[in-house]
């Protein structure tokens, strides 16, 4: 089969490489449809997180038709049409009873190295790097999913892929993130970074009640579909001080809660910039928090600051005496993507969220290295970009 | 508390964390601290560490010699003037210096110090054809050479046998399984099943209601058994084992099944011990239980708790990837997928 791989910093080239295979009983042969490249294979693109080795299947956002079933898996059948999570979670651990899908304590090969950097393991991940488990990944024509008795969710006919595709990642990690600023009537949510996480936690945080959301970015295209998303306010951090509007807008107090949809890539302006530029390429600090900084302060006396952006390992000068001070509340994580995949599938299904319309960009599955450079470099107002194995000529109702 | 049954004197050798937790079962006193240092003195002059201390300070020694006085030293033992060499050599001696003080892989550091050896003995070899060379200093240097070469050949010997793992280490885990202590009591007394988690095991076989001849695997096909008893079985809650009396190696271990409080599951606590014989055994032994037992008893329970909570053991090996480097092929395997 084809399949997109890492070859080095980078570097991404399609490969020919064997079928996968049924190895454990609860595994499923899923043959891919759609499946994006995501904000966060750019980190891996970029060489920001460790344990990545050439010709890793990258990939997490991924869905398709079940074409084998292990001895183990009862709940699916050849043929269904499904969406798969990107943790891979057993469903039978303390953390995944408790409904913390991203935390599953068994699905991880190589717990053993994420307990040297992190102090325990997460669960693993599909396609994003070995220290997450190194699995193959759902960018080519097959994959294996472990646990598909837990994770796959069977979608209907009548929802095109493009509607349900991003119930894998970025849909529910948005949610998430907006879920866990537990927003009151007449608050205030300031989400820094407008790709595809950053909009659907604009969308989410509207859906669950915010008064007033406000997005911040520098591409004019973002900011736009911020606008389509619901944002009541753009900030481009380029014309503006993001500090002193946030303020301005909020009678002086601040956003009640702060989102950081950026990462640990984030591009920002001055010395402090530079600052971090130097001490990431001289592997002094793995991460440039610069949104994260700001998101925290910005925010309010006792608000939140949610963050789905990925961070991987180290960050300098974060300013903890604020978080303390201000009695910030800090939330994050890898999303548990399996508790709203159902939740999030009835919004579709009832028209409250459209998610296609992030996707800016179609291509074949061999167009790989061209999507993720695009992609990197922001070219041709991309937000997102969807390939889809098996199609000639991949179109949408959303043709930039 | 129910573990109150448990608390017993700990031994003070264990590189447990959780020290205080050490088990009732354990007959570690048999092979005490004093017989076991008979043990290692009837076979040593000196003390393993003491052996790579002191070829470690005279690899150093003799390094900053040849790093600061190339010239004269050359001209001591006769080989005339090249001080470009007599530095690269002195680098080379401290770096297997470092190595063997490092305490770590102390065998294969003082391997280095062999092959240093062989090499300088080639070098005086050539140097003796040049004109500028003194043949009877010569001579002398190379029988110095030969002196500490069968000092490092023997050192290296010793050190490879015995480095890993130390005699007198228990090694203790413990981990939170999402299980009843009588279902883990159940799966662990049926020992044929301890191959599934224990990676280094190859097969136990059942020979009794509480005999079993273990096999454990080395690289290269060569392979380890003894046979092991059953010495206490506290129904759902323990089990304690040891190797029997005249087997080739002396292995120990215990397990706990201890209820995790507010019902969350079970804590595993195993404690384990290999007593690796001198000679051949003990080094294929050293190999099958790699340089750190310790994290290698964390994976085995890890697999444990997948096998137990979820039917099956985690892994990708068999998946497909893209075509791998070098570093890739080497590094992937089954420890780290």
């Amino acid at each position: 089969m084809k399949a997109v791989c890492w070859q080095g910093i980078g570097e991404i080239g399609v490969e020919t490489v064997p079928d996968p295979q049924i190895l454990n009983p609860r595994d499923a042969i899923i043959k891919v449809s759609s499946t994006a490249i995501c904000g966060s294979d750019l980190h891996l693109y970029g060489g920001y997180v460790p344990t990545m080795y050439r010709g890793d299947i990258l990939g997490h956002e991924f869905m398709g038709e079940v074409v084998e079933v292990g001895p183990g898996v009862t709940n699916l059948s050849v043929g269904d049409r499904v969406v798969v999570p990107f943790p891979i979670s057993c469903g039978n651990c303390y953390f995944c009873e408790k409904e913390l899908f991203s935390l599953c304590e068994n699905s991880n090969p190589n717990a053993h190295l994420a307990e040297k950097f992190w102090g325990h393991s997460p669960a693993g991940i599909f396609g994003y790097s070995h220290i997450t488990g190194g699995y193959a990944g759902g960018q080519a024509e097959y994959v294996r999913v472990p646990f598909a008795d837990v994770g796959p969710m069977k979608v209907p006919e009548s929802l095109e892929d493009e509607k349900v595709l991003f119930l894998t990642d970025v849909l529910p990690t948005g949610y998430m993130a907006a879920e866990a600023c537990d927003i009151q009537p007449g608050d205030t949510i300031a989400v820094w970074g407008c790709g595809p996480v950053g909009l659907f936690s604009i969308q989410s945080a509207k859906l669950l009640g915010a008064s007033f959301v406000i997005a911040i970015d520098r591409f004019p295209e973002r900011l736009a579909k911020a606008k389509q998303a619901g944002a009541d306010v753009t900030l481009n951090y380029e014309d503006v001080s993001v500090l002193s509007t946030l303020k301005d807008l909020t009678g002086g107090r601040g956003p009640d809660a702060c989102i950081d949809a950026v990462g640990l890539e984030a591009h920002m302006h001055g010395a402090t910039h530079i600052y971090d530029r130097v001490k990431q390429a001289m592997r002094m600090e793995s991460d440039r928090p610069g949104a994260l900084r700001e998101a925290i302060v910005a925010c309010r006396n006792g608000g939140t600051v949610s963050v789905p952006g990925v961070y991987g390992g180290l960050i300098d000068k974060l300013p903890f005496g604020a978080i303390v001070n201000k009695a910030l509340t800090i939330k994050s994580g890898q999303t548990h993507v399996h508790r709203y995949m159902r939740p999030l599938l009835e919004r579709i299904e009832n028209g409250e969220i459209d998610p296609s319309f992030i996707i800016t960009h179609r291509i074949r599955l061999d167009e790989a290295a061209l999507g993720y450079e695009v992609f990197r470099n922001k070219e041709e107002e991309c937000v997102k970009v969807v390939m889809k194995p098996g199609v000639e000529k991949p179109t949408g109702a959303h043709v930039h | 508390m129910s573990t109150e049954s448990f608390d017993t004197p700990t031994s003070a050798r264990s590189t447990s964390e959780t020290a205080q937790y050490a088990s009732p079962y354990s007959s570690y006193s048999e092979w005490s601290q004093e017989e076991m240092e008979m043990e290692a003195r009837r076979e040593f002059p000196l003390e393993p560490r003491q052996l790579s201390n002191f070829l470690g300070w005279f690899s150093i020694g003799l390094g900053l010699a040849e790093i600061l006085a190339p010239r004269a030293l050359g001209r001591a033992i006769g080989v005339g003037d090249h001080p470009a060499i007599m530095r690269a050599l002195g680098v080379r001696e401290i770096t297997s210096g470092l190595g063997l003080l490092s305490q770590r892989a102390t065998g294969a550091w003082a391997w280095s110090r062999v092959g240093g050896d062989a090499m300088d003995l080639a070098l005086l070899g050539a140097a003796a054809r040049n004109p500028d060379a003194n043949p009877q200093r010569i001579a002398m240097a190379a029988t110095a050479v030969l002196g500490v070469a069968a000092l490092d050949v023997y050192a290296s010997r010793e050190l490879s046998g015995r480095e890993l793992p130390a005699t007198d280490e228990v090694v203790s885990q413990s981990l939170a399984i999402n299980s009843t202590p009588q279902a883990l009591y159940a799966f662990w007394r049926n020992v044929e099943n301890l191959p599934r988690f224990m990676a280094h095991l190859e097969s136990v076989t059942a020979t009794g209601d509480r005999t079993s001849h273990w096999i454990a695997k080395a690289p290269a096909g060569m392979s380890v058994e003894w046979d092991a008893e059953i010495v206490r079985d506290d129904a759902n809650e323990g089990l304690a084992w040891q190797t029997v009396e005249g087997s080739e190696i002396q292995h120990q271990g215990t397990v706990r099944f201890e209820p995790a409080r507010s019902g969350r599951g079970t804590i595993v606590r195993v404690e384990m011990r290999y007593v690796p014989p001198a000679g051949k055994v003990g080094v294929q032994l050293a190999r099958i239980l790699g340089e750190e037992p310790k994290v290698q008893i964390k994976d085995d329970l890890r697999r444990l708790k997948q096998l137990i909570e979820t039917g099956e053991v985690a892994t990708t090996l068999g998946q497909p990837t893209g075509r791998r480097s070098l570093i890739g092929r080497t590094t992937l395997g089954r420890r780290m997928q």
